[in-house]
Parts: structure tokens; sequence; C-alpha cells
């Protein structure tokens, strides 16, 4: 019998290939789950629903999209069934506080899709939901409602709402350069504050004036924006939501105005891709749970890209030196298992040794060399993106050096010693022949640092990241790119919306959303890197890593 | 042909005698001509080689003279690739390997200590039983011998190109496809290519470690027209399990056997009339 048995199993061979196969099958279905849930869920909260109001036993009246249903869970005590009951976002969180409720469908009286209702997305206090009463301006009705108001609000909401948004960005920029020349003068004037003498005094009364000079075009520019904001801010919109409470608010706060209820399916389309697009490319509104996650996004590629930029030189000179010069003997194999072992250590440690080494260690150093006149503010001996890179690209070398180590034992003997036998010296070798034959191996291992770098949090929570960055790591000013700079990390981000936001069920369609979208980013990564391999494999024909 | 020291260039003329199965060589009484040169190029003093603890190679003393081809023969592991490589210091590469005797290559005495190594390797063209180009286009496996000795003009590697690719045939086949990657290239094409490689750096000799063991008998017979032809030009040693190879193509033939040189005359005479039993024996086929 066990001799049967045994045949069955391993002479024949048959049901070893099955259990194989199952256990890839179980592989797949476990990353295609993944990947389907939370593609669907975080996908589908951008397409519009339709808005319905609800009336209930107690006289009060709600206008909400209709999200979920589940069975409400008896009372303790109560043998009764509780029956169903259904989640809504009702919107107007300036009115009601709490912008998800849940309805037991036992206290619905009425339901109804009203045609006029309104979804306004606003910049503050969420999205309203409710019917447009008119439209003012500088106190006057210019539009009165209903019907008339909604082509008007939607003709200004298009006009004002751009100015608006650039009259914003105007400010952070022309502001931001007088205060930056301000700080210069500052700072100069520190520096040479122990100085006496009359070229020292002079100095001091040429930067007054300097300073005197920023300041007025400061004031005469904040005046101007100021008058400008006025006549944008004072379009405003009047609504009722759906108990008939007035709620007024400037159209310039409007970010889209959606009518759900009577939106044909390419409207509602539209409306998918604009918000799918405001997501990707805008900045984060009301404490990251709405708007856009675009400065996350870019914070995360930078630091990858710095990552991979560190880590790839340093993991392949170690990889060479290991694999081509060192005598293999027992330190060498010490040294190999140390690296391995690096590659498991838990990534937090790698955060506080970040935090000691680089920003109080190395960053505080910088900052007195190079910055003593900004202390106490530091720049260097705090959080960036120079420590994050750094932080994670000693996580990644010894992904990538035991990657590069694996693709160079793999090039061909033969190569090497037709290459030394021209009279090549070892380095001409190294550098000519068997780097170029092992480049795809050694972007296996980049493809590989990337996928962690990208999904590392973290170590980069003490290091640099932040939930709100002001402004982005690459902008206009020089130097350009500023590495002293704090960003923002998808990951974190996740952590952050999900589990230290306070509104907890508006923030999780974000949490789906931004994670669709950090698969996608780690995807797109690797998928550079795998053309290029691609493409070098191709040129080189031979190497089958 | 008998006075082919006295031509220009190589011309791929095909030779008159188009080597032959177990003829004894189209060249023989061409290629012992240049009796002038009686001195010889490399000259072997009392070799002893060791791996480690194990003895390799036995006190092994030869002349090679310059413009001839001289084949190595002798049953696997016997020491002939393991003599091959010490000429152009390829044993260097191998760890524990210690080497008493001397080697003197026009008079320089290349197993000094302070001698340059790749200043040695430089003068030596070798070729390898397993063709290995390069993974680049064709053009770069021909010049890569002159790019690392920092030749980085456009017009001097084209020329070299041509030279060398002309030197091992494979001009016609490759004169299209120069920037083409060398690893489409067919087996045959491959080892010649190699060969090419070997000689664009104007080598003095080259080393060839069983440069057919790999190939078919059209591709094989190609190669050992073309060393036939780089006789002209070059001394070349040529290490071969192929007995009739040896025939074919050398002047001097040495037999090795256990690490030992039991014989070395020419090929001629060791083929026709071997001084030692073993060598007959072997060259009969009944060992080996």
């Amino acid at each position: 019998m066990a001799g049967k048995l045994y045949r069955f199993l391993f002479l024949k061979g048959e049901p070893m290939i099955w259990l194989a196969g199952s256990g890839l099958g179980i592989c797949l279905l476990m990353i295609g789950g993944l990947i389907v849930l939370v593609g669907a869920k975080g996908l589908d909260i951008f397409w519009p629903r339709e808005l319905v109001r609800i009336r209930t036993v107690d006289g009060k009246a709600v206008l909400g999209e209709i999200l979920g249903r589940e069975k409400a869970s008896g009372k303790e005590g109560s043998s009764k069934d509780a029956g169903d009951r259904i989640r809504a976002k009702i919107g107007n969180r300036d009115l009601n506080g709490l912008d998800y409720r849940w309805i037991d469908e036992s206290a619905i009286v009425s339901r109804d899709v009203p045609p006029d209702a309104l979804l306004l997305e606003r910049q503050e206090y969420g999205n309203f939901h409710g019917f447009l009463k008119e439209i003012r301006q500088d106190g006057k009705v210019v539009a009165p409602g209903p019907a008339g108001a909604v082509a008007a609000l939607r003709e200004i909401q298009a006009r004002v709402r751009p100015a608006f948004v650039r009259l914003g960005e105007t400010e952070k920029r022309d502001v931001g350069r007088i205060n930056s020349r301000l700080e210069k003068e500052r700072l100069e004037l520190r520096n040479r504050e122990k100085e006496s003498g009359p070229s020292a005094d002079a100095f001091r009364a040429e930067s007054a004036r300097r300073s005197a000079g920023l300041k007025a075009r400061y004031e005469e520019l904040r005046g101007r924006l100021e008058t400008e904001r006025a006549t944008l801010l004072a379009h405003r919109v009047v609504v009722t939501d759906a108990a008939g409470k007035e709620k007024e608010f400037p159209v310039a706060d409007v970010v889209r105005i959606v009518a759900p209820n009577v939106l044909s399916v390419p409207g509602k389309l539209g409306v998918y891709l604009s918000r799918l697009w405001e997501f990707v490319s805008g900045d984060p509104r009301e404490s990251n749970t709405e708007g856009g996650i675009f400065p996350a996004i870019f914070g995360t590629v930078l630091m990858v890209i710095l990552m991979s930029m560190v880590a790839v030189p340093f993991g392949v000179v170690t990889a060479l030196y290991l694999r081509e010069y060192a005598a293999q003997g027992k330190l060498v194999g010490l040294v190999r298992i140390a690296v391995n072992n690096l590659a498991g250590v838990p990534s937090i440690v790698f955060g506080i040794f970040g935090l000691g080494f680089f920003v109080y260690g190395i960053g505080g150093r910088i900052d007195q060399l190079l910055f003593s006149t900004a202390l106490p503010t530091p720049t260097f001996g705090t959080g960036g993106i120079l420590w994050c890179a750094l932080t994670l690209a000693l996580l990644t070398v010894p992904v990538v050096v035991v990657a590069s180590e694996e693709a160079l034992a793999a090039v061909p003997r033969g190569m090497r010693e037709a290459s030394l036998a021209l009279g090549a010296t070892k380095w001409q070798t190294t550098w000519r022949v068997v780097l170029p034959a092992a480049a795809p191996g050694i972007l296996t291992g980049l493809i590989l640092a990337m996928a962690r770098g990208t999904g590392e949090v973290a170590p980069l929570m003490i290091v640099g990241v932040v939930k709100l960055a002001p402004t982005l790591p690459l902008d206009g000013v020089a130097p350009f790119l500023h590495l002293d700079r704090k960003i923002m990390h998808l990951g974190f981000h996740i952590y952050d919306v999900g589990f230290q936001s306070p509104n907890v069920e508006a923030a999780l369609p974000m949490v789906y959303a931004t994670t669709a979208l950090l698969l996608g980013v780690v995807v797109a990564l690797n998928l550079t890197a795998i053309l290029i391999r691609n493409h070098l494999r191709k040129k080189l024909q031979t190497s089958t890593f | 042909m008998l006075e082919n020291t006295a031509m220009p260039e190589p011309t791929l003329a095909p030779p008159q005698a188009p080597p032959q199965a177990f003829s004894l060589g189209p060249g023989r009484s061409g290629g012992a001509a240049p009796a002038k040169a009686a001195e010889p190029v490399i000259r072997i003093e009392s070799l002893n080689l060791f791996y480690g603890q194990k003895q390799a190679l036995f006190d092994i003393n030869l002349k090679i003279r310059p413009n001839t081809v001289t084949a190595f023969i002798g049953p696997s592991g016997c020491g002939k690739s393991t003599l091959l490589r010490c000429l152009n210091r390829m044993n260097d590469l191998v760890d524990g390997v210690r080497i008493d005797g001397s080697i003197d290559v026009h008079g320089i005495s290349i197993l000094d200590q302070g001698v340059d190594v790749t200043e040695i390797r430089r003068r030596f063209g070798m070729v390898f039983q397993k063709s290995n180009p390069f993974p680049k286009s064709i053009f770069e496996n021909v010049v890569y011998g002159l790019r690392i000795q920092g030749i980085k003009n456009r017009a001097v590697l084209m020329e070299a190109c041509e030279r060398s690719l002309r030197g091992a045939a494979l001009w016609d086949e490759a004169k299209d496809r120069l920037e083409d990657s060398a690893l489409g290239l067919s087996g045959g094409q491959m080892q010649r290519l190699c060969i090419a490689r070997a000689i664009a750096v104007e080598p003095e000799i080259v080393l060839m470690d069983e440069p057919c063991s790999a190939l078919d008998p059209i591709a094989t017979g190609k190669v050992e027209e073309l060393i036939f032809n780089l006789k002209d030009r070059y001394t070349i040693v040529i290490v071969t399990h192929n007995m009739q190879q040896a025939a074919r193509v050398s002047d001097e033939t040495g037999f090795f056997m256990l690490g030992k040189l039991i014989e070395f005359d020419k090929t001629e005479a060791i083929f026709t009339r071997p001084k030692e039993k073993t060598t007959e024996e072997y060259i009969t086929g009944r060992f080996g």
C-alpha cells in the first residue's frame, strides 16, 4: 500500500505537477484578488451617484448618496430583528457635523430622487448636497433660482474658480520670493553682526533700506491681491439643504458642480474622469481626505529615483569588489552573510539609524558648517527628501548587492579571458566587458530595490515624510532641487488618512484610491526598469537572468 | 608559395592545396621554408608547473621558430593547454599556480616578476576552444584590443577592423553588418571573428587552444585554411586533439603525456617515423 502510494506520488510525478500548479494558482488568485479589490474600491469612488432624498419618521429629511446596506445588529437583550440599515453620504459637514450616516430602513418614510438636486464640491467642508436658491453679488441677487440659476452658477464658477486658484498660486510664488529675499537679508545681516566700522555701518544701512523696499513691495502686492480676492469672493451662492436650511458661500469655493440626478451616462463619465484627474494631479484638501494627491506621487517618485541613484552605484561597486577583487575566503563569506542579513533587518531600525546618523549627525554638522546663520532653525538637520532617499538606499543596497553579485558571477569566464588575453587590465575587462554583460541582472536588482523602496513607510516617518508638505522638492526657484525639503509619500498618506484622520468614513474611499495609485506607481516604476532591462537583454542576447 | 615571406599582404586566394583529410598538410615543403630564421621566437627551458601540490608540467624544454605552426598534441589532461597558457601568462588567473624555469620571448624572460603582464599578452593573440565574442557589435569586437590601448581614431579603427577581418577571411561575410551584434554570427564565423580580434592588435605570436573542437567540418576547413595563411605573418602555436588537424596544419609537433614532453620534431617526422614508442602508439590510435 505504502509502496503503491510512494510510486503514485513520486515515481509517476503527476501529483507533484498538480501540487506545484495549484501553488501557483493560489498565488495568482491572491494577487489578482488584491488588485481587483483595491482597484474596484479605489476607482469606484469617483463615479457620481444619484442623490436620494430620504424622509424619516422623525420628520427629518436628508439628501445623500446611498453607499451600502447591511443587517443592523440587534440591540443587546432585544430579540426583535432590527432589519436592514443603509449607509449614506449626506455631505453638508458644516450643517450636519458628520457627512456619513447610518439610517435604519424601518425609520424611512419615503425616498425620492429630486431632479434639481445639486452636488457642489467645495474647497472647505466637503460636498454640499442640496438645492440652488439664488446667486448674489455684493449682497444683491443676480440670478434667482432655482431654474435659471444653475446655468448662471456654472458660468460664474467657470470664470471665478480658475481665477481664484491662479490668485492663490501667484500669491504663493510672489510672496514666497519676497520672503526668501527678506530671509537672505536677515541672514546676511546676522552674518556681519560682529563686524564694526564704517563699512559695516554702511552695509547695515543699505540692508535696512533693501529690507524696507522689500517690505513695501510685499505690502503693495498683498493689497493688490486682497482687492482681487474680494472681487472674486463677492460672487456668492445661496443653497438650501433637504430640510430647507439655508447656506451661503462664495462661488470661488466651489470646485465642481454636479447635478447627478439628471446626468446622462457620458456626462457621468465626464465627471468621473474629471474627478480622477483632480485626484492624480491636484493638491489635497480638507486634511488630505479630499482633493488630489499629486504632491505625494511626486514625492514618492522623486525619492525613489534619488534612492536608486545612490543605491545602484553603491551596491554595484560593493558587489564588484566582493566578486571580482576580494580573495574568496572566510572573511568575504562573512561579509556576504552580513549583507544578506542586512536585507532582513526591520525597516524601522533603518529609520532610527537614519534619524541618528543622517539627520542629527550629518545634517546637524552640515548646518553648523554651511547654514550656521540660519540656526537654530535647522536646514539639513531635520528630516528631508535627501535623508529619506539615503535611508531607503541603505535599506535597499543589500538587494542590489546580492543581485549584482549573481549577475557578475553569471558572466562567462571565457569572456573575461578573451579580454585579458588581448592585454586588457582587470579594470578594463570589468568596465568594458563584465559590467555591460551583467547590466540586465543588475537592473533586476534595481527593480526589486525600487519595489521595496516605494512601499516602505515606517523608516520614512522619522526621516522626513510629513502629512502635508507646503512645497514640492522640485520647483522653479534656484537651486531647483531642494534636498532639504520635507515630502509627502503615498504609503504614509495611506497610513495618515486611514488611521490618523478624524473623519474615518470620509477617508475610507481616499485610502482605497491612494492604495490603487500606489500599486500603479510601483508597477509603473518597475515597468520602466523592466523595459530598459529587456532592451539591454536584446542587445546582449546571451544573459539569462 | 615557396617565397611566402616576401608576400606583402596575405591575400585571401584559396591556397593551392586545400587541406584534405589525412594529407600531411598542404604546405609541407613551404611551411618549413624559413630556414634562415633559425633564431627561435620562444625558448622554454626546464619549465615545471604546479597547481598547488600537484605538478602539471615536468621539465619542459622547447624552441618555437618564427613563422611556423607548432602543434601540441596529446591525450586530455596531458598539460598541453597549460603550457600554452604559460606563454601569455594566462595561468596567473588560476589560484595557487607556481611556475619554475624560464620562458624567453625574443630574449625577454616573461616569467619574471617585474614584467608588465598586459604588455606580454598584447604580443600574443589568443584564440580559445569555445568562441567567446563579447556581446558587442562585430566592429567593436574586432577593435576591442585597440580600444583598450586608447586608440579612438575612427579611421584607424576602421582600417584595422577591415585588415583583421580580411586576415580572418570574414570580411566578405561581415562587411555589411559590422554594427550588428557579434552574437548573431554562426559558430564558425564567431571563431573566425575571435581570430580577427586576436590579430587586430598585431601580435607576434598567435596561440590557439583547440580552436576547431566546437566547429563542424566545413568551418574547421576554413579555420585551417586561415591558419595556413596566417603563418606568413605570425608564429602560431596550436593545441589540438585532432591528430589529422595537427598533421594538416603544423610544421612542428610536440607530443605530450602526463605533463611531460615526450617528443618534439618536424610534423612529418612525428607522424611518419616517431622515435618514441608512446608517440607511435598514440598517433596510431592505440590509446588516448
